[in-house]
């Protein structure tokens, strides 16, 4: 009825210390919060304490205090590179490398380098710096994560293009977030401090309206809570604790079964946003996770090719968060989603509300309603694209 | 921006919210900057920021310091002014009338859950604090996740120990202009207490210290939530639009609700979000019917869900309604177990409900 091609399995997933390597990500919600000042802050408390610490890259932005926070590091000397008729500064990944600090500090995470550099992102910098064996202290802000781009999305109403993966945040050993009021960060940005007066007033009426920075701070405040319970989850199973029962605490998530997520790949759109949330679940779950796409049986021709493509890229969107990914092949959607979660322990099945590419229309009915009927005994969820309410920024 | 007119309020609402606003104009702000444990620096942050308004022109000044500061902090100490503690024995408290008459800007106090000696003025510190507002004067300080009365429960919970003082339930909500919560990894702080030795006594303790830091972000997160969502209500955006998540589980006679149940009270709690069960009023429930029912209710009652009955004669419609005027952005429904025509029925029901629920992800359990 249906056989699965089985496609590029992920290589095994390693999550956590990359070598011995600390990696320390300070997480704001806002330029302007007190990232830098804060991983200086601590940087001269490390060097106080003798040890070995370089600043490899931060971003002074012209801000008084964070430039004073800096007195006394060592600085390692930034690459200037010509582009375009022009000079710019980047990260000198080698000159760290040969100057091989214990610790090294980085600014700004979620970095593109220029087009010809060796790595393309500088957190690609960054994963060559802990592989050497250097711890790294670095600072993003949460709209740079790559699974709450949907979110940040919808809130804000722009659309971050640099992004940083999932797995490698949370290959980090701890995340700490930054935090200020909304009110102070406001003030901050009036007075100046953040960007130039010009700037500054274009900031305040699109990223940096009240109501989008409180719901980022929240966002960012939850993230933290998550990559925190995360860290406990991977600990707990690390160590699996002999039954210690301290105080009366309940023990930690028994966890009887263990969670299958199946996220149903399609063409439409909102397969991106889809396997996003799947990937955050089965974090929340310590879950296995599976994106599974359908296509004709025999003839892969009678999928319009726009759609194969559509697919195909999903598909690569959902290894690169390291979710496991499969085609299968068969004539009937929803019954070869449902063969395939019965016959894989699924245990949840997540499906876009928007789910129609223009083959699947061919069978008149409709795919969410026959699967739900038909996995009687799995979890189904219909996910929405969370709509922003009427309440929205002018421009965005 | 948009204004709906329907959502203006009352005469009597605005005048209660001027009222309200005068009071606040004329009283001190009040800045909290809310931790998990001691160490983690709270004390830095306050008096750096303290430091910081001061050169830029404010007038500071420290009214209460703890008894030992790391280095850090004693670099800053000597660049803001300092009104010394009174001292009874082995305690200090604030000296109110001196500060008072001093009349700063600003008042720094590290250390809000604080008895006062017995013969104080106030038997509490967070009254000096109140006194101080009150009297115009803006106060920042810090305080322990712990020592919020609101908290006790979920912070004994966690370390099976209960605060000696706590902070009224009421002082925070109504007095609190702003919260900061100061994030720390637990390792670092657990360096400042006393070592276990045993390697398993360790982790447990840590593991503790690393559930109150979730708390303290999500009770941050929470409080964000609520200004988020009365920032919006003064603009006259009535729909929820934080990243809250809000549950909504329907039961019927006959859904598998205690699955349902303890699954949405589990969401509920991982988000610090919110928790409703609805049932949508039917005619002609059968004796059996009836007493399932209650049992589920009650038992969603028991996981403190907010529980409503629901009327209209499209039960798809009742709920929706329901579910947009929460914002909820979850819905939980069952596979109806009862064969016939009954089933026929509600899974009509389960399928209108899918089609309609734009924007609310509809989850379906099996049974």
């Amino acid at each position: 009825m249906s056989s699965s091609i089985h496609i590029n399995r992920d290589e095994e997933q390693t999550y956590g210390q990359s070598g011995r390597s600390q990696l320390k990500v300070f997480l704001g919600y806002a330029a302007g919060v007190g990232k830098t000042y804060r991983m200086l802050e601590e940087a001269q408390q490390l060097k106080r304490q003798g040890k070995d610490i370089a600043v490899g890259y931060f971003e002074p932005h012209g801000r008084k205090d964070t430039i004073a926070k800096a007195a006394g590091l060592e600085l390692i000397p930034r690459r200037i590179v010509a582009y375009r008729g022009g000079t710019f500064q980047e990260m000198d990944t080698t000159a760290i490398l040969s100057r091989r600090p214990a610790t090294c500090v980085v600014d700004e995470l979620a970095h593109t380098n220029l087009p010809g550099s060796e790595r393309s992102k500088r957190w690609e910098d960054v994963q060559v710096l802990l592989d050497a064996g250097i711890d790294v202290m670095t600072s993003m802000n949460i709209q740079h994560l790559e699974s709450l781009n949907d979110q940040v999305f919808q809130i804000t109403g722009i659309r971050v293009r640099e992004t940083v993966p999932d797995w490698f945040v949370k290959s980090a050993t701890e995340v700490v977030m930054v935090d200020a009021t909304t009110g102070a960060l406001l003030n901050r940005l009036k007075r100046g401090n953040i960007y130039a007066a010009e700037k500054a007033q274009r900031a305040m009426e699109n990223f940096f309206k009240e109501s989008n920075l409180t719901a980022l701070r929240e966002l960012a405040l939850r993230q933290t809570a998550h990559e925190l319970e995360l860290r406990e989850i991977a600990s707990a199973s690390e160590e699996r604790r002999p039954q210690q029962e301290p105080c009366g605490a309940p023990p930690s998530s028994p966890k009887a079964t263990i969670d299958r997520i199946l996220i149903y790949v399609c063409a439409d759109a909102s397969t991106a946003m889809l396997i996003r949330r799947g990937r955050r679940m089965a974090d929340y779950l310590g879950a296995d996770c599976f994106a599974v796409s359908v296509i004709p049986l025999r003839d892969h021709s009678r999928l319009p090719k726009q759609d194969r493509d559509a697919i195909a890229k999903h598909l690569n969107f959902a290894r690169n968060l390291h979710v496991e990914t499969r085609i299968l092949e068969g004539d009937d959607a929803a019954e070869t989603i449902v063969d395939f979660a019965r016959s894989n322990q699924i245990t949840q099945i997540l499906l876009s509300r928007r789910n129609h590419s223009s083959w699947s229309r061919l069978f008149g009915t409709d795919l969410i309603l026959r699967i739900v009927k038909e996995a009687k005994d799995i979890r189904v969820i219909i996910v929405s694209e969370r709509r922003r309410s009427n309440y929205a920024p002018a421009h965005k | 921006m948009v204004n709906d007119s329907s959502q203006r309020p009352s005469p009597e609402q605005l005048l209660a919210q001027i009222q309200l606003e005068e009071r606040r104009e004329r009283r001190g702000k009040l800045k909290v900057f809310l931790g998990y444990a001691a160490g983690i620096g709270k004390s830095f942050q306050m008096l750096d920021e303290g430091r910081r308004r001061r050169e830029r022109g404010e007038d500071v000044v420290v009214c209460a310091t703890q008894p030992q500061y790391p280095a850090e902090i004693q670099a800053i100490l000597p660049r803001l002014e300092v009104i010394p503690a009174l001292k009874t024995g082995e305690s200090e408290s604030i000296d109110v009338p001196a500060v008072i008459r001093r009349h700063p800007q600003v008042a720094l106090i590290d250390g809000l859950a604080y008895d006062n000696p017995t013969g104080s003025p106030n038997a509490y510190r967070w009254r000096d604090v109140e006194q101080l507002l009150e009297a115009g004067i803006s106060v920042i300080t810090t305080v322990n996740l712990q020592y919020l009365e609101k908290l006790r429960d979920e912070v004994e919970r966690i370390t099976g120990k209960r605060a000696p003082y706590s902070i009224p339930r009421g002082f925070l909500d109504s007095s609190a202009d702003e919260i900061v919560v100061v994030d720390a990894p637990a390792i670092e702080s657990l360096l400042h207490g006393a070592t276990p030795a045993d390697r398993a006594a360790r982790l447990a303790e840590q593991h503790k210290l690393s559930r109150l830091r979730e708390l303290a972000l999500l009770v941050a997160a929470s409080v964000v939530d609520h200004q988020l969502e009365s920032y919006l209500r003064s603009h006259g955006v009535d729909q929820p639009w934080g990243v809250q998540e809000r549950i909504l589980v329907c039961v019927t006679p006959r859904s598998n609700a205690a699955e349902m149940l303890e699954s949405g009270r589990r969401n509920a709690d991982r988000f610090q979000g919110e928790f409703y069960v609805a049932y949508v009023q039917q005619p002609a429930l059968s004796q059996e019917d009836r007493a399932i029912l209650q049992q589920n209710l009650d038992y969603a009652r028991k996981l403190g869900a907010q529980v409503e009955i629901l009327s209209g004669l499209d039960a798809v419609d009742a709920l929706l309604k329901f579910a947009h005027q929460k914002g909820i952005t979850q819905i939980f429904i069952g596979h109806s177990m009862r064969e016939g025509g009954w089933r026929r029925l509600w899974s009509n029901q389960v399928d209108r409900l899918i089609h309609s629920a734009e924007g609310i992800d509809v989850v379906v359990y099996p049974h």
